[in-house]
């Protein structure tokens, strides 16, 4: 009797307790006056609580690490690689490649820390070079229950895709080893500075207490528009592809496309649900978000083409889903599905304008559309974010003393969030403008950045890595 | 000895290919070819811009016969790959000096 009693009397003193755990308060909010013993099984209940909080959250950081990779490696090395002319595949995959060696190596020396650590409210200090203090336990300002290393390695893997982005602007055309150089130094001077000012403690733009909160949830600002006007930048100055536009340069393999395309939209899921930094409700939101974009744009592109040619293309279905993609990258954590749908059907209507209508009035080789879907597809992105962002789905400003989440976007009624948008907007822009323009001219002074005409005419495969990408015949 | 060449559509191989089976030929070498006649090529939609593409995907098959086979072949050829369209193909026929058996030795008709 006595010792059902006190079984009963644990179990209510542990039922009492537990709404105050799921705050993740310490012991302090439990009720008062345990005994010594009862108040030890709340302490170890508490832990194992975080634990599996911390184990869940992990996992889930981790998995999105991996399927961030796998969007550059093999996703978008099959998605540019497919739409090249066959003598330029394997030139196409290695530049993506090169990414995930170089950009690598660079993060932890030094990308991380001018990204992630304390500085001003434009760059990052050097207090984090060579990993120093980054080990296994959390850092609260970038995920509080997950170790640091692995905000870092994901962190990394979009580190990576966001130069190899902007390979699709100058492919076919550019010389290996010129493009490494390029690619790492703009991975310092425009990429880490922009992640610094987005996400990084202190940054200008942060949502999270900048002096300029800008919604931009899983890189709308940071990877796409920066990636987009490069890539316009550097065909600009690189010029077209010999014989463009007069000869036709179909894909060779839209098979590898589609392959690729479909890699990167299952990618996404870990780009943008793992921007939640927790396996929680806003992972949920952002990856349903991500899905119905996705499949919007799809559609809408896919409309645009039926109506414009006649018949809806492969190449154009798969185009949008991407395009929809980027446009819900800065959005994925802050708007409803329905939001979401809407915001995916108007970038698969205006990214094919971009592409179709706007690159052929001005001329520009961009050539797999690098600026027409990422440039302008994060540009439309962070603005619909800031019409379409709702305190209901991510109280990022907080909430008033009723509990009631602050109007963080436009629909809620906070229109100035708009100017936010555009700063951030505006900042990528002339940030990826003056930075890439500086680096292509001392690049090109220095090792030249555009391969001699024989070896465009032979193909990079053979010119940059003395091999064919398909031997066929053996 | 005559070498008889045909450029076909490539739907049409099977048909051609039992054709000359029944009419008694068995040596045959089937290359795959692109090209074009009179016959226009077809359109393609490459990010909203329509271009002609004038390689169109062939088959061309090679027979070398005795002189006598010539009409049967050529008949067999026709029978199966006639549609009455653009596009058929065409048929040449030209003179071979010499055919050599590489397992024997062989030399001349016996080596077909």
């Amino acid at each position: 009797m006595k010792s059902r009693c006190r079984c009963i009397l644990f179990l209510l003193a542990v039922l009492s307790g537990l709404p105050a755990l799921s705050l993740a308060q310490p012991a302090a909010s439990a009720p008062a006056a345990q005994s010594p013993a009862t108040q030890a099984q709340i302490d170890a209940l508490t832990q194992a609580v975080k634990s599996a909080q911390a184990a869940g959250d992990n996992a889930w950081m981790l998995t999105s690490a991996a399927l961030v990779l796998m969007m550059t490696g093999p996703g978008l090395a099959l998605f540019y690689g497919g739409l090249v002319r066959k003598k330029n595949i394997l030139g196409t995959m290695m530049q993506s490649f090169a990414m995930m060696g170089i950009i690598t190596i660079l993060w932890p020396v030094i990308g991380y820390s001018l990204a992630f650590g304390h500085g001003t409210p434009f760059i990052g200090g050097l207090e984090h070079v060579f990993l120093h203090g980054v080990g296994l336990a959390p850092n609260p300002d970038y995920g509080a229950t997950i170790p640091e290393q692995t905000y870092m390695v994901y962190q990394l893997m979009f580190a990576i895709i966001t130069p190899a982005l902007i390979t699709g602007a100058f492919a076919e055309r550019m010389k290996f080893s010129a493009m490494a150089v390029f690619l790492a130094l703009w991975s310092l001077l425009v990429y880490s500075p922009m992640a610094h000012m987005v996400w990084g403690v202190g940054g200008l733009l942060n949502s999270n207490g900048g002096k300029c909160p800008s919604f931009d949830f899983a890189g709308g600002t940071v990877v796409h528009v920066t990636s987009g006007v490069s890539a316009l930048v550097t065909a600009l100055y690189l010029g077209k592809r010999l014989g463009y536009p007069k000869t036709a340069m179909p894909p060779h393999s839209m098979v590898l496309s589609f392959i690729g395309a479909c890699l990167l939209w299952v990618g996404w899921f870990g780009f943008n649900a793992g921007s939640a930094v927790a396996a929680n409700a806003l992972a949920t939101s952002a990856f349903v978000n991500t899905h119905f974009a996705a499949a919007a744009a799809a559609f809408g592109w896919t409309i645009f083409e039926w109506l414009h040619n006649g018949k809806p293309t492969a190449l154009g279905a798969i185009s949008g889903s991407v395009a929809g993609l980027v446009a819900i990258t800065p959005a994925s954590g802050f708007v409803s599905p329905m939001a979401a749908l809407l915001i995916g059907l108007l970038a698969g209507l205006v990214c094919p304008f971009m592409v179709f209508k706007v690159k052929a009035r001005f001329g520009y080789d961009d050539s797999l559309d690098a600026f027409g879907v990422h440039g302008a597809g994060g540009t439309l992105g962070a603005l619909l974010t800031g019409i379409f962002a709702t305190g209901a789905i991510n109280a990022v400003y907080g909430a008033d003393p009723t509990g009631k989440p602050n109007p963080t976007g436009a629909i809620d009624g906070h229109w100035s969030q708009l100017g936010n948008q555009f700063a951030g907007i505006a900042i990528a822009w002339g940030l990826s403008l003056v930075g890439t323009l500086i680096l292509l001219f001392l690049v090109d002074k220095i090792i030249g950045l555009r391969v001699k005409p024989e070896d465009e005419h032979a193909g990079l495969d053979l010119s940059q890595h003395g091999e064919e990408g398909y031997d066929l015949n053996t | 000895m005559l070498k008889i060449e045909a450029i076909l559509q490539p739907s049409k191989l099977d048909a051609v290919k039992d054709a000359l089976l029944d009419a008694g030929i068995e040596g045959m070498t089937i290359l795959e070819a692109r090209g074009h006649g009179r016959q226009k090529g077809h359109t393609e939609f490459y990010r909203g811009r329509e271009y002609t593409v004038d390689l169109l995907p062939k088959v061309k098959i090679e027979l070398v016969v005795i002189d006598s086979l010539k009409e049967k072949v050529i008949q067999a050829i026709i029978g199966a790959a006639r549609t009455g369209r653009i596009g058929d193909g065409k048929i040449f026929v030209s003179k071979i000096d010499e055919a050599i058996r590489i397992r024997n030795d062989e030399r001349g008709e016996t080596a077909l």
